[in-house]
């Protein structure tokens, strides 16, 4: 099989090119840890306002952990709850999320946040919230007729800015 | 206006003579004595008539689309005689253009073009056939008709937990049942044809169809188990619970090689038709066939890119299946220099000069050869926003944002759409003893530009709204006055323009296909199939060897898939039970 | 490529052509690239 100069140019350079793509990639993944939600734990979808941390779902603040915040959120059609959170420049957040029915999406507009929501899993991710604003969370993910009445806000607040 | 004889008697002869063995009707032999090979009159019976239900799928669903983006534009609302929500009608527009118009589409054409290049199927072939047909159209109905009533508002992907009517899942078991006889039926063709031509390289286009059709039936596999165990006796209350995850990694296994399924019949016209319009060569008989063989390979196991974000499956698992998607860039790169280089040695042929001189050389007033040309242009960006897609960490980035709608919609409803339509102008009338005439010729390049200007329209204001954040399958929504949202609604309105040109396009193409089945005067409109240039060398047989191909495929599904399938099942947590929020 | 005629072996115009095409996907994956290191 005969294969023109130009061809063998031609697929090295895409190839080169797919390489890097993936060793950026990989680098950022498996070196800076910017994976994807892949969160293991399972739990009882029927049940979750019962299970911890679900049985509190609101924005909690940590000490002693790699993050300052826990965002424990519990998703269903079509709301969630809770639906503003609050939380000041520059915290790193850990968010838990899950959902008490079908499958919703959650995304924070504008950010690297989005992630499925499926029922009997706890989906998780770690942000630094290090761009002040306020942020519109939407679902996603096709949920229902009320699909687009599930919505929230996240405001990353600068509080030296508000102090002056 | 484009009868060119052709040049290569000598190929074409050996292809009749095989017809003549294949089928002794007396029709044949006045065909034979035609200028060009003709498909076989029963055989033509049979693909036209999944022309009829490709096209009225595209009618309908192209009409489902065009309400979408005019609700979306939040300029409109759905009138109020229609009893249809817009979830309903976006559950329409998936099945119909991206499952009906498709898959019918598909198997017309590939039925053709082998009984075209191999000669006609026997009867019990095309017995086979028509069963595969009518079960794939009474699936339809079945399906159709629930989604009608709003008993199956779950979209095309029909996710659980949300739960349709059982009568729904059976009507898409039937389709793709049905469409596993038709690609038996041209399996046992291409079998029966190798038999009968011992040693002989098969015909390109043969070999396409029946690579696809390997495709299409180990990858609608995870389909079928995913409705047929699963969603079927779940919805018939047989069992109370199905497992989430394990159903939607199901899905995306068949999810993904159903995109190649769609495109690799655009890349049969590609490689094998446009050239002969053009009145070139098929650039590399080898490198076409080591592409399928490529497609066939790494169509599977990528799957879980689908699944980025999604709680259950391991990062590494998903890394690993992001690397195997990258992997099936490479046949689409193979295949741009193929096409490019097609292009230039034709035009060079006719006198072009210089760099790129040579495109003015191409015959850009014939809708065969630039209505498919448009569809490769959209493929450019539509390859590299997949890309982007399947980026693992990246794909947070778009996951279910509109730009993700953009893409396909550059993809499978650009590329392939613009090139079934672009086969449809001659292989209608080829079948109906028909001729595109140069009215007909003309609207074709009409509808085609429409189709680029209205797409580039939609999908790039998709695209952007989609980093901007915009989700897809969604409704038109201010989101309770929210910023953001307001930033959205301006390339709404764009799509709504878009999508409307999108339309008139449709119709465009409607008025052709009526006139090429009903109206255009009779005559001959050849079924153009490009040949190797004189002198070119043999095809390795390896290519041929689907044993080979066979082992390595299984190999990397398993190897691909076993250990999240292994996670998923011994990490499930209890099932869910349906639910029906519409 | 499978055949042997001499004029056919000019695809200078193939070559710039890929090589663009090439460059559109660097481009566009990079500025994806950047706004998905921008954001958090």
């Amino acid at each position: 099989m005969h294969i023109h100069k130009y061809e063998k140019w031609w697929l090295v350079f895409g190839c080169a090119t797919l390489v890097a793509f993936l060793v950026i990639l990989a680098i950022g993944a498996f070196h800076n840890g910017t994976h994807p939600n892949e969160g293991k734990i399972t739990v009882d979808y029927e049940n979750v306002d019962s299970i911890k941390p679900f049985d509190n779902p609101g924005v909690h603040k940590v000490e002693g952990k790699e993050w300052d915040y826990e965002v424990v959120l519990v998703a269903s059609a079509f709301s969630y709850n809770p639906n503003e959170i609050e939380v000041p420049l520059g915290s790193v957040v850990k968010f838990y999320a899950t959902t008490r029915d079908v499958i919703h999406g959650f995304e924070i507009a504008q950010t690297n946040i989005n992630m499925m929501l499926e029922p009997g899993y706890v989906s998780e991710y770690v942000a630094e919230m290090n761009k002040a604003g306020e942020y519109l969370i939407v679902c996603n993910e096709y949920c229902g007729t009320g699909h687009t009445y599930m919505y929230g806000t996240l405001k990353v607040v600068d509080e030296n800015a508000q102090n002056n | 206006m484009h009868k060119t004889i052709d040049e290569y008697g000598k190929v074409e002869e050996k292809e009749t003579a095989l017809v003549e063995k294949e089928e002794k009707s007396p029709s044949m032999k006045q065909k034979l004595t035609a200028s060009f090979i003709r498909v076989d009159g029963k055989d033509a019976k049979l693909a036209m008539a999944h022309m009829y239900v490709a096209f009225i799928a595209l009618l309908l669903g192209g009409l489902a689309g065009l309400l979408q983006v005019l609700v979306r534009s939040g300029e409109f609302t759905l009138p109020l005689g229609i009893k249809i929500g817009y979830y309903q009608v976006l559950t329409v527009h998936g099945i119909l253009l991206a499952l009906i118009l498709t898959t019918f589409f598909i198997m017309g054409f590939q039925i053709a073009s082998i009984s075209r290049t191999a000669g006609a199927f026997t009867n019990v072939q095309r017995k086979i056939g028509w069963t595969g047909f009518w079960l794939m159209l009474v699936g339809t109905a079945a399906a159709a008709a629930m989604v009608l009533l709003n008993k199956a508002t779950v979209l095309y992907t029909f996710y659980a937990p949300l739960k349709a009517h059982w009568i729904f899942y059976l009507g898409l078991a039937l389709v793709v049942v049905g469409s596993w006889l038709l690609c038996i039926m041209q399996i046992l063709k291409y079998y029966r044809w190798k038999k009968e031509n011992k040693g002989q390289t098969s015909p390109l286009l043969t070999y396409m169809a029946v690579v696809n059709s390997i495709l299409w039936i180990t990858c609608s596999l995870g389909v079928a188990v995913e409705v047929l165990f699963q969603l079927l006796p779940w919805s018939l209350g047989l069992v109370e619970r199905v497992d989430i995850l394990l159903s939607r990694t199901l899905f995306w296994y068949f999810g993904h090689a159903l995109v190649y399924f769609w495109l690799l019949p655009a890349y049969m016209a590609w490689y094998v038709v446009v050239p002969k319009v053009i009145g070139g060569h098929i650039f590399s008989d080898a490198l076409a066939r080591l592409s399928f063989i490529l497609f066939l390979l790494f169509s599977f196991p990528v799957g879980i890119h689908h699944q980025l974000t999604e709680p259950g499956i391991e990062g590494f698992w998903k890394f690993v299946q992001v690397v195997l998607t990258f992997f099936v860039v490479i046949p689409s790169l193979m295949t741009a220099f193929s096409l490019f280089a097609t292009f230039e040695m034709r035009g060079r042929e006719l006198g072009g000069k210089g760099v790129l001189g040579w495109f003015k050389n191409l015959p850009w007033g014939d809708a065969r050869f630039l209505v498919p040309f448009i569809g490769m242009v959209a493929f450019i960006p539509g390859g590299a926003g997949g890309i982007v897609n399947a980026s693992y960490q990246m794909n947070q980035l778009v996951h279910n944002t509109i730009w993700v709608t953009g893409h396909f919609h550059l993809t499978v409803a650009t590329a392939v759409a613009l090139t079934f339509f672009g086969v449809a102008f001659w292989l209608i009338p080829h079948l109906t003893g028909r001729t595109l005439t140069p009215k007909l010729n003309y609207l074709g390049n009409v509808s085609g530009i429409l189709w680029g200007i209205g797409m580039l329209i939609m999908s790039l204001s998709m695209h952007l709204a989609g980093l901007l954040g915009a989700p897809r399958r969604s409704e038109y929504s201010t989101y309770g006055g929210a910023e953001m949202a307001y930033d959205w609604i301006p390339y709404q309105i764009a799509q709504a323009v878009g999508g409307t040109i999108l339309f008139i396009a449709i119709l465009v193409i409607m008025y052709i296909v009526v006139q090429l089945i009903w109206f255009a005067p009779k005559g001959e409109e050849e079924f153009p199939v490009a040949t190797v240039a004189p002198g070119a060398e043999k095809t390795p047989a390896i290519l041929e060897n689907f044993k080979i191909w066979g082992v390595i495929l299984v190999a990397l599904i398993v190897f691909a898939y076993t250990m999240p399938i292994i996670d998923i099942i011994s990490n499930s947590p209890a099932g869910s039970k349906g639910f029906m929020p519409w | 490529m499978a055949h042997k005629k001499k004029a056919a072996d000019n695809l200078k115009g193939t070559l710039y052509m890929t090589f663009a095409v090439g460059f559109v996907i660097i481009i566009i994956w990079a500025f994806c690239f950047g706004l998905f290191t921008d954001r958090f």
